[in-house]
């Protein structure tokens, strides 16, 4: 009977997929909008194992919402690769025991290959003349972020806004909190995801100004045209990393554990960092961002680790239930 | 002059029937019309060639062919369900018979995305047989086999429900007939019952085709979003859209609609069908109407 559902399972597989043909099988399971950067680097990268290793690799992407995918790992999506845009999210999985525990220190730059920065995206020609945070916080303002509560993007501009109160002089995590409180509640909706909240913003005209990655602002100017919004950089704000992992229990499995880290590493390498930066993504590699500086100007950043002592404190003490955003909320 | 008092007396004002009308069309061109004409003008935005550029693509392909193989995997399965599960309803009395008609209703009931997690629980790592399965190298979840289970748990009434007041209505009469006159089993079932219920058994096929292609939820649960091979076309169209790919998603969603509107058409010449042959039969029989 097993067999027999095997070999109908193996059927259809083959029906869908076509034989595979190539020396190894890559799943990277990454988060929505991730595509770009990967439909480019995979081609890349199966020139440079041919090469280098003499083997063919193929390479196959799972994209959604970065959590989801998690979960979906979790749950027996055999992904030999996770490339996220949370720490929390490979968290999750090394708590699980599918990914090392030390999984940050596997990579360079805390095992993320490239950045972005949160950044603001207001109407053409600024109208309401938005600088900094303290002009989001300021009455009659529409802030158009997701849910801070469970989307990454949420997150980053809540602890954005927290940091820069946090640095401003006397700042406190009292007026901090005082300070997000005042943001959000100019938030007249919490979007349900990043690409939900560009729609609020461009497609529904809601707001006056729109919080999201710098990376993403490139996104929209694809699709709603570049002279319909102004991005705007605060004085200081978060800079987003992008973290990678290997999924041990995977590739110990499938035997893919060599192809596997040399696909990640080759993150790190010219080619991948200058294919992270042609997808407005900021590369770690010096000598590119400066190339390419015309994508990125100089931008005072500060990491979460810095400020929040990891993404892990961060989380338990804003977002889990209970936490600042709940006291905020509930006070609201 | 007498006719036409006649008629108002039966009917309502001009202006309440054109008020009523205008209501239920205007309706029906906002909440249907319009965005079913959105859908092929967002595709059609940048001109015929991208349009075709954008189904051209292999992972649209895939997820074309993908819905095809799903929405004909289950539907074996589902005529054999549901023809079995009507005649066992309409044809015999049972004990458990209210249950089991209720058991058919839970997909109904149940919503897709809790039943897709009901197969992660189930199939899953960390669910109840997760480990032998993968002990057994056997993938069911975020692979084709989990999501054609998925589909088949949503669509599995469909059949059923069409057939099971038709059979009723149709008494057993005839299939007592042809086992007195000495058919088999099988015999009566091909030349009596099946000749009887082949429109409605059709009707029910096209509606749980309609869905199979259509599903979104339980399928999202399940697929893993592997590209190329595990995403249907409408989680092609979520994926598509979600990364600011708008012509290619539109493109992606007009042959969804494209898809529905032939099963729209389908539907139209069974249905018509089917009225034609009751027609037929009332008109012979004028005498046995009453069951």
């Amino acid at each position: 009977m097993t067999h027999f559902r095997k070999s109908i399972a193996t059927v259809l597989l083959s029906l869908v997929a076509g034989a595979a043909l190539a020396d190894a099988t890559l799943l990277n399971a990454s988060y929505d909008v991730a595509r770009d950067v990967y439909k480019d680097y995979n081609p890349m990268f199966q020139k440079y194992w041919k090469a280098n290793a003499g083997e063919s690799v193929e390479l196959k992407q799972s994209h959604g919402g970065s959590t989801k995918q998690v979960r979906a790992v979790a749950d027996g999506l055999e992904a030999d690769v996770v490339t996220m845009n949370q720490a929390n999210d490979i968290q999750f999985l090394a708590e699980k025991a599918l990914v090392a525990k030390d999984w940050a220190k596997k990579f360079p730059n805390n095992a993320s290959p490239y950045t972005s920065a949160m950044v603001f995206i207001v109407r053409k020609g600024n109208p309401k003349a938005l600088k900094d945070w303290s002009d989001l916080a300021a009455p009659g303002i529409q802030v158009i972020l997701p849910h801070p509560k469970n989307t990454g993007n949420g997150r980053n501009t809540y602890l954005s806004a927290w940091a820069w109160a946090l640095k401003q002089p006397g700042g406190s995590d009292a007026k901090a909190q005082e300070f997000v409180g005042k943001l959000l509640r100019n938030a007249p909706l919490f979007a349900a995801g990043g690409r939900d909240a560009t729609t609020t913003f461009m497609q529904r005209g809601l707001g006056d100004v729109l919080v999201t990655f710098e990376s993403e602002a490139e996104m929209i100017a694809k699709e709603f045209g570049k002279g319909n919004f102004e991005v705007v950089y605060p004085s200081l704000t978060m800079q987003t990393e992008f973290p990678v992992a290997v999924v041990e229990k995977v590739v110990d499995k499938k035997g893919t554990r060599k192809q596997a880290t040399a696909y990640l590493e080759y993150l790190w390498s010219k080619e991948g960092q200058e294919n992270a930066a042609q997808n407005y993504l900021r590369p770690r590699d010096a000598e590119l961002l400066k190339k390419y500086g015309a994508f990125f100007p100089p931008v005072k950043t500060f990491t979460v680790d810095e400020v929040f002592g990891g993404a892990n404190k961060a989380f338990a003490t804003h977002f889990k239930d209970g936490g600042t955003f709940d006291q905020i909320y509930v006070a609201k | 002059m007498r006719g036409n008092k006649l008629t108002r007396a039966t009917q309502e004002p001009a202006w309440v029937r054109y008020t009523l009308l205008t209501v239920g069309l205007g309706f029906l061109f906002f909440f249907l019309g319009l965005p079913l004409v959105a859908v092929f003008v967002e595709a059609l935005a940048q001109g015929l060639p991208i349009y075709l550029e954008a189904l051209k693509e292999s992972e649209t392909r895939s997820a074309i062919w993908l819905t095809i193989v799903i929405a004909l995997a289950v539907l074996p399965f589902n005529i054999l369900f549901g023809v079995a599960a009507a005649w066992a309803i309409a044809k015999f009395e049972f004990k458990g018979k209210s249950l089991l008609i209720t058991l058919i209703d839970l997909p109904f009931a149940v919503s897709p995305v809790v039943a897709g997690l009901i197969f992660i629980l189930m199939f899953g790592s960390q669910g109840y047989f997760g480990e032998w399965l993968a002990a057994k190298d056997v993938k069911i979840i975020f692979a084709v086999p989990g999501m054609i289970l998925a589909t088949l748990f949503i669509t599995f009434p469909f059949i059923a429900r069409e057939l099971i007041p038709l059979m009723q209505s149709q008494g057993k009469d005839e299939e007592e007939a042809a086992i007195s006159l000495g058919a088999s089993g099988w015999q009566m079932f091909w030349r009596v019952t099946l000749p009887n219920i082949k429109w409605g058994l059709l009707y029910g096929v096209i509606l749980s085709n309609a869905r199979a292609m259509g599903e979104f939820g339980a399928v999202s649960v399940v697929s893993g979003h592997i590209r190329g091979e595990t995403n249907t076309l409408p989680l092609h169209v979520e994926i598509l859209y979600n990364e600011y790919n708008a012509i290619g998603a539109f493109a992606a969603a007009s042959v969804l609609a494209l898809l529905a509107l032939v099963t729209l058409v389908a539907k139209t010449i069974v249905e018509w069908r089917m009225k034609a042959e009751t027609d037929m039969l009332n008109a012979e029989l004028p005498g046995e109407k009453t069951s």
